[in-house]
């Protein structure tokens, strides 16, 4: 039951990282032109399907919440601040959907938080990470570390890394997506990205091994780990070539393996603490009585729903946004 | 701990989920009415419940969008401020907002889609049963959330293992009588709310002699229904302070301004409760009355908030008033459904401003019951976040400083404001533009599978990739 609940959490939280990570990254390209045209397309790509891909968001907290309550009341209380920035963000960049298009002389406003509260949104959700990956001060099964014990200059890098590889999906996104000149400026955009992403990795791993951050010496007993640094380099390979070749619909998921490679990466470095050497995914799951009631109405029939509804509003959306003149 | 963090920590969340409980008790309410004249239309055809349904899902959209973002940071703020809630009683609410959410997403997001973008694209039987499954998608969404709301006001099916409440009867929890009253006087109330709703925006109309058809529609079907509704409340209302009186004595002594023991106990109609003194001052009250709304009987002892010890009482002064407030919104509301549906039947509901003018206005009551029903609840469970089990001053984290709590509390305050000003304003400006007859089909309806932006008058057009 409780490898059940593990199993589908990561899955939520892989899910939420790849499909809100490219329609957070268009947020930031966004923001990164001023043609209105262009800004119309990367539009088109997202408004459709952003508020179920944000959903995931969600369903991990309340999964995290319903399965492992302590892990959920130890990071969401020692991520208070950084959390309440992600969301406000959040917020500010989701009604933008619902109110740019209603917007007259005031569109400014819904264009600035929807490129600000996604690149916002997007830093935080690194930094967090990479707090938990250096460790967070933890005393007694309780956060210790004050109003900024998440601060480090580490966990910036990650902030700023993960604004690249959201980036980055986004652009791979928009090149499957979009036609003319949108796939143009993302077709130049992904190089730089991709060696953005590059040089953050290097700089990560190089300040893992100078900090000898105790998550490395799972590289050692681990050897298998090294697998997931070769599937990135192949899928990085893979992606050079087809953005060369202009294989439109080949680099998104090569980014994609990117992710998911940094993902177990993470996940097997912490396995089986959920919060590294703090506490265990056993001693952080909820009772028995608990996971069994959820197993046998949301596990075992909604949560497979909702990854065939996903699959569907996909498929739905499927092909590529034509720009319609502005009326 | 931190006082100040606790106070604040306690505005903060009652701020963020007054702003969040609009939303939902508009568009429960909405949902339902949208259903019905989706039905309307189809079984008779006539083109103005079509106009009307277009006209409202649009309202729907802006108000569904506004509750799925506030409620986001619902799912996150439980664990930020209150850990030690989250986490002794995450065994048991943790499931119950995750099967909250799960249904939430599996019905009311997916059919919404529908409604959205599938008018054309769809049988009109199943753009109904979309229509119905949304509906059906809120209501069970409310449903979650009174389980979890009950469960803290009057605690069933655990044990204490470790200091976590265990879940050891989910049948208690879920069937819990207090559920099954809470659950409908919530649901009732956003159904009043969307009729108030929609009578007011009627009765906006015809004052400004626009859409005289669908605007007496609106307030026949609002009005009529209110009718119905508000005595059935009523008596829901009255069970609904049964359980408080069995459950939670001290919310019920303090509802009720009773600070010593009485017997037979007299019914404070309106005073103003002096904690320091213990006392009501300037008390209007009937005698005997009090017993007979306590325990059906004309001789009960009645239980005063002096029998038990001070930290156990909650603030008196906020559900003495809300709950006066909450019943007198309600009584308003009733007379003028009965006028309004009397009127109606007459055929005379257009003739007399004065009336169209009282119920534009009473538009803000079904909100001002709502919150003043909820501060009632709310605070009168104080001073327990799980009532008898565990202090609110001991739920909180145990860490968080003023200074992150004012930060949060702020930065809250900036953005649902913000949002909410163009909210209001959106919605504003789609009912000053009003109703949209067809005169001609537009020519994206025949073309399957391109979708449009809800509201949006030029929202990007996506086309499939085989067209």
């Amino acid at each position: 039951m409780v490898t059940y609940w593990v199993s589908l959490l990561a899955i939520s939280i892989l899910l939420y990282v790849l499909l809100d990570g490219f329609d957070l990254g268009i947020g930031i390209l966004f923001g990164l032109t001023r043609d209105e045209a262009r800004r119309h397309a990367m539009w088109g790509a997202v408004a459709p399907i952003w508020d179920g891909n944000e959903t995931w968001l969600v369903v991990t907290a309340v999964i995290l919440w319903g399965a492992f309550p302590a892990v959920y009341a130890i990071l969401m209380s020692a991520f208070y601040l950084p959390l309440v920035i992600m969301l406000s963000a959040l917020i500010l960049r989701g009604v933008a959907f619902e109110f740019r298009y209603k917007a007259e002389r005031m569109r400014w406003i819904w264009d600035f938080s929807f490129f600000g509260g996604s690149l916002v949104a997007t830093f935080v959700q690194g930094m967090t990470v990479g707090a938990l990956v250096e460790g967070l001060p933890i005393t007694n099964d309780q956060y210790s570390g004050g109003d900024f014990g998440w601060f480090s200059p580490f966990a910036v890098l990650c902030g700023v890394g993960l604004c690249f590889g959201y980036t980055l999906l986004g652009a791979c996104w928009l090149v499957r997506k979009c036609d003319g000149d949108v796939k143009a400026a993302a077709y130049r955009q992904i190089p730089y990205l991709s060696i953005g992403l590059l040089v953050f990795l290097v700089v990560v791993f190089a300040f893992a091994l100078a900090e000898n951050l105790q998550i490395m010496h799972r590289w050692v007993e681990r050897p298998y780990l090294f697998i997931f640094p070769a599937i990135a380099a192949l899928a990085a390979i893979v992606l050079a070539v087809s953005v060369e070749r202009h294989r439109d619909g080949v680099p998104f998921y090569m980014v994609a393996l990117i992710f998911l490679s940094a993902f177990g990466t993470l996940a097997i470095s912490f396995w089986p603490y959920m919060i590294p050497y703090v506490i265990t995914v056993e001693e952080a799951a909820a009772p028995h009585s608990s996971l069994a009631f959820m197993f046998w109405g949301e596990g075992l029939f909604v949560y497979p729903l909702m990854l065939i509804y996903t699959v569907i509003s996909y498929r739905v959306f499927k092909g590529k946004v034509r720009a319609t003149p502005m009326h | 701990m931190d006082t100040a963090a606790l106070f604040l920590s306690r505005i903060q969340f009652a701020f963020t989920i007054s702003f969040h409980i609009i939303f939902p008790a508009f568009s429960i309410g909405l949902a339902a009415w949208l259903t019905v004249l989706e039905a309307l239309h189809l079984r008779t055809g006539r083109s103005a419940y079509r106009v009307l349904f277009d006209f409202w899902l649009k309202i729907f959209g802006v108000a569904f969008g506004m509750g799925v973002v506030s409620g986001i940071v619902m799912a996150f703020q439980i664990g930020m401020n209150w850990s030690v809630l989250s986490k002794l009683s995450g065994p048991i609410q943790g499931p119950l907002l995750s099967y909250e959410t799960f249904t939430a997403f599996m019905l009311e997001a997916t059919f919404f889609g529908v409604l959205i973008f599938g008018r054309s694209r769809v049988a009109p039987w199943f753009y109904l049963f979309s229509t119905a499954m949304v509906a059906l998608g809120t209501t069970f969404s409310a449903f979650w959330i009174m389980v979890n709301n009950s469960w803290m006001q009057a605690p069933v099916g655990y044990v204490v293992e470790k200091g976590l409440f265990v879940p050891n009867d989910w049948t208690a929890i879920n069937f819990s009588p207090v559920v099954w009253v809470r659950f409908p006087h919530m649901l009732l109330a956003a159904y009043l709310t969307g009729a108030f709703c929609v009578a007011a925006t009627g009765a906006w109309y015809l004052l400004r002699g626009r859409f005289i058809d669908e605007a007496k529609i609106m307030l026949r079907m609002g009005l009529c229904l209110a009718a119905v509704l508000i005595p059935i409340q009523l008596f829901i209302g009255h069970l609904a302070g049964d359980y408080v009186h069995d459950h939670q004595p001290t919310k019920f002594a303090a509802i009720e301004g009773r600070w010593h023991d009485e017997q037979p106990a007299s019914e404070v109609l309106i005073a103003i409760p002096d904690e320091a003194s213990e006392s009501n001052k300037y008390a209007v009250s009937i005698p005997v009355l009090g017993s007979l709304i306590g325990s059906m009987s004309f001789n009960s002892k009645e239980v005063g908030l002096t029998s038990f010890p001070r930290q156990d009482r909650p603030p008196v002064l906020i559900p003495f008033f809300t709950f006066r407030i909450m019943v007198g919104c309600g009584l308003v509301m009733l007379a003028l459904a009965f006028i309004g549906s009397y009127l109606s039947l007459t055929r005379r509901i257009g003739r007399y401003r004065l009336f169209l003018w009282a119920t534009f206005l009473s538009f803000p009551l079904p909100f001002i019951a709502t919150w003043t029903g909820w501060f009632t609840a709310e605070v009168g469970r104080q001073p327990w976040a799980v009532y008898g089990l565990l202090r609110t001053a001991d739920a909180m984290t145990p860490f968080l400083t003023a200074q992150a709590a004012a930060i949060s509390l702020v930065i809250f305050a900036i953005v649902y404001t913000f949002i909410f000003s163009f909210g209001i304003f959106y919605i504003y400006r789609l009912m000053r533009t009003g109703l949209v007859r067809p005169t001609v089909t537009p020519a994206f309806a025949a073309v399957p599978n391109r979708p449009l932006s809800l509201a949006g008058e030029d929202a990007p057009v996506l086309a499939e990739a085989g067209e």
